[in-house]
């Protein structure tokens, strides 16, 4: 089998993925993948980028073994790849300063993101703070009213929050609305998207920058348990925490990959997010991918309690890999996840994100069905502190 | 046999394209007198699907040489906030793309002489399925697609598929186009092509005509079709302007503007109106 090497030049993953984009935002893109490709073989980049994730995020992450939780479920061996540790509390940053690096030596002083739930905002406006560039974050109006806490974060380290009003107010439109911002301003401006969708190169650019998850925890595998995990499981809304850690372990085809979808109220119901369990391939954001619409190829608006997979579309790498059947793909309703939660709280002392919990949720019913001697690596995306007032609501409290 | 098939397939799908290429044969009217193309843009089912196919009457009777007919969309990316909300008002009553299809039918019924170009975005088509599309899309009159979001580079088996069924790929071009993408875009365009003016999405402001008229003829030296300008024409002064440089104009947030501020009784006759002051204005260049 040959080593894996997607996307091919054209920005292709299979017949996903590709530049589906208006021609005004070609040229852009084309100076982006070229600039790109040039710095993320510099050493002085990668010196750079390797210095800040160090002594600005404080990486390595850890792997901590969840031995109380293992025991407790009765199989495999849970390994948590502590993400929510790093600064601002998820793997966001990986991505955010890695782009921003590239950002400022291509000369651009403003950078613009999307948000959903605010994390990206929140580690956008944090490096854009930490370089000294003007920071712009659009982000749909409904999720500016349920996310307060992270609209106030990103104001105080100086960015501006643009609320979207057009078509849904969520994350989706929130994307349309900073490529508008990208287009016109496209001179000046860097725009840092968050996750592993967007047209080429973004999928191949953020998953490389996130694979320093993968990367890190290949080697802390071998140091702390003397052999690679049985299966690697992470949440996938857009998919960049999952790809990251899946990456260095494609070509290694006796670890399983599994994606942990948004089920929301149900699959079998129209309140969900699981794009790759329930779409169908299509074109949105630049990319061809799997996409939650409805018979005539609109967009249908999602629904996932954690917003951050509240998302119609999926990283294009992830249509391919299921496609290919490298990785396989489930779904978690909305009160699993909220489970599994509280369970790690408990029995861990650990607050996970709504999103990693979907991960952990899985977790809980695959470890079970396993020998104690496997291992699965759970990917802990981000910490759950920003969900308190969602959970509280869930259990009828208000803070 | 086959050379002799082949050669006959040849001639015969020429001798069908101008008997039925709307589009050609209207630039080559207008050549012949020296004058230049008004095409407005409205988004089908704007501000309902009822009257859209009067309003491509009545922008023929008061001017139009052919007609842009947007396909709305759920994220229209490329879009200003005026269009944005064209598509938004479209899609409260459900209008899909063979709800748009239909409409072109309508049209058809009673003009049969003015193209039609549908202008939208990649993921309807792709929901239909390119053959199925192109098929009905003939069937229904339409002479031009023109995909926001399939560049050329995307558009092999697209373009193929609107070939067979020998509808026009129009393209777009822009600004920032570089030297050898223009070529690029020559070789697969076909119909017209549509120069966007402005940097950023439809409904900005502040055209720089002599920009324009410096990217013009950089664009004439690859490019034999005729080549529209749109993105930034909102009176008849510009449109004038512009007139004097392409070889059509496009003119879409504007009429849309019109649209969303009048009342329904008088929606036909302002656009109408409005119309009739672009095309005069063009015709005084």
């Amino acid at each position: 089998m040959n080593a894996y090497d997607l996307p091919n030049k054209e920005g292709h993953f299979g017949p996903y993925g590709g530049i589906f984009v208006s021609e005004t935002l070609i040229s852009a893109l084309e100076d982006l993948r070229k600039q790109y490709e040039f710095y993320r073989d510099d050493p002085e980049f990668k010196a750079e980028f390797a210095y800040e994730l160090k002594h600005y995020v404080g990486r390595p992450s850890p792997i901590y073994h969840a031995k109380r939780w293992s025991e407790h479920l009765g199989g495999a061996q849970i390994l948590l790849k502590r993400e929510d540790l790093n600064h601002t509390g998820a793997h966001k940053i990986n991505n955010t300063i890695g782009q921003a690096l590239l950002a400022r030596r291509m000369g651009k002083k403003r950078v613009i993101a999307e948000t959903g739930a605010g994390q990206h905002g929140v580690a956008s406006a944090t490096v854009a703070a930490r370089y000294g560039m003007e920071c712009v974050v659009y982000m749909g109006s409904e999720d500016v009213k349920r996310q307060a806490t992270n609209v106030y974060r990103m104001k105080l380290l100086g960015a501006t929050v643009v609320p979207v009003e057009s078509g849904s107010k969520t994350l989706k439109d929130a994307l349309n609305e900073a490529m508008r911002d990208w287009v016109t301003n496209v001179e000046n401006t860097f725009y840092i998207i968050g996750t592993v969708a967007g047209p080429h190169p973004y999928p191949m650019m953020v998953r490389d920058f996130q694979a320093v998850i993968g990367n890190e925890a290949k080697v802390q595998m071998l140091e702390d348990f003397n052999r690679q995990p049985d299966a690697l499981i992470a949440c996938v809304g857009g998919g960049s925490n999952a790809i990251g850690l899946y990456y260095p372990y494609i070509d290694d085809a006796n670890v399983r990959l599994i994606g942990v979808e948004a089920a929301g109220k149900g699959i079998d119901t129209n309140q969900h997010a699981a794009t790759l369990s329930t779409g169908k391939p299509g074109v949105l954001h630049g990319n061809r991918t799997y996409l939650i619409q409805d018979e005539n190829g609109q967009i249908i608006e999602t629904h996932s309690i954690s917003a951050g997979l509240d998302y119609p579309g999926v990283g294009p790498e992830h249509a391919w890999l299921k496609d290919c059947g490298r990785a396989e793909y489930v779904a978690i309703t909305d009160d699993e996840a909220l489970e599994a939660f509280h369970t790690l709280c408990r029995f861990e002392g650990i607050m996970p994100a709504l999103e990693s919990s979907h991960a952990l949720a899985y977790a809980a019913k695959y470890a079970p069905t396993l020998p104690k001697d496997k291992l699965l690596l759970v990917n802990l995306s981000g910490r759950g502190d920003k969900d308190m007032a969602t959970v509280a609501q869930m259990s009828g409290l208000t803070l | 046999m086959s050379f002799i098939k082949n050669l006959m397939n040849i001639f015969g799908s020429q001798d069908d394209a101008e008997k039925i290429n709307r589009i050609s044969k209207v630039f080559a009217a207008l050549k012949k007198h020296n004058r230049k193309a008004l095409i407005p843009f409205i988004t089908a089912g704007d501000p309902n699907p009822q009257i859209t196919v009067q309003l491509m009457h009545q922008m023929v009777q008061s001017g139009a040489d052919i007609i842009e007919l947007g396909v709305p969309f759920s994220d229209p990316m490329a879009d200003g906030p005026t269009i944005q909300r064209s598509s938004e008002r479209a899609l409260k009553h459900h209008v899909s793309l063979k709800g748009v299809l239909d409409m072109v039918s309508e049209f058809r019924k009673t003009d049969t002489a003015t193209p039609v170009v549908l202008m939208g975005y990649a993921n309807p088509v792709e929901a239909m399925g390119f053959a199925v599309f192109a098929a009905k899309a003939k069937d229904c009159g339409v002479d031009g697609v023109l995909i926001v979001d399939y560049p050329p580079e995307e558009s092999a088996e697209w373009v193929q598929c609107l070939e067979q069924q020998e509808i026009d790929a129009i393209f777009l071009l822009s600004p920032t186009t570089p030297q050898e993408r223009i070529a690029q875009v020559a070789k697969m365009a076909r119909g017209y092509v549509y120069y966007v003016s402005l940097k950023g999405v439809t409904g900005a402001s502040h055209l720089d005509l002599q920009d324009v008229g410096a990217m013009l003829t950089q664009l004439r030296q690859h490019i034999s079709l005729p080549i529209g300008v749109g993105f930034g024409i909102r009176d008849g002064a510009t449109a004038k302007a512009v007139a004097g440089l392409a070889d059509a104009v496009v003119v879409g947030s504007r009429i849309i503007e019109e649209i969303e501020k009048s009342a329904e009784t008088e929606l036909l006759s302002n656009v109408g109106s409005l119309i009739g002051t672009l095309r005069k204005a063009i015709d005084e260049n």
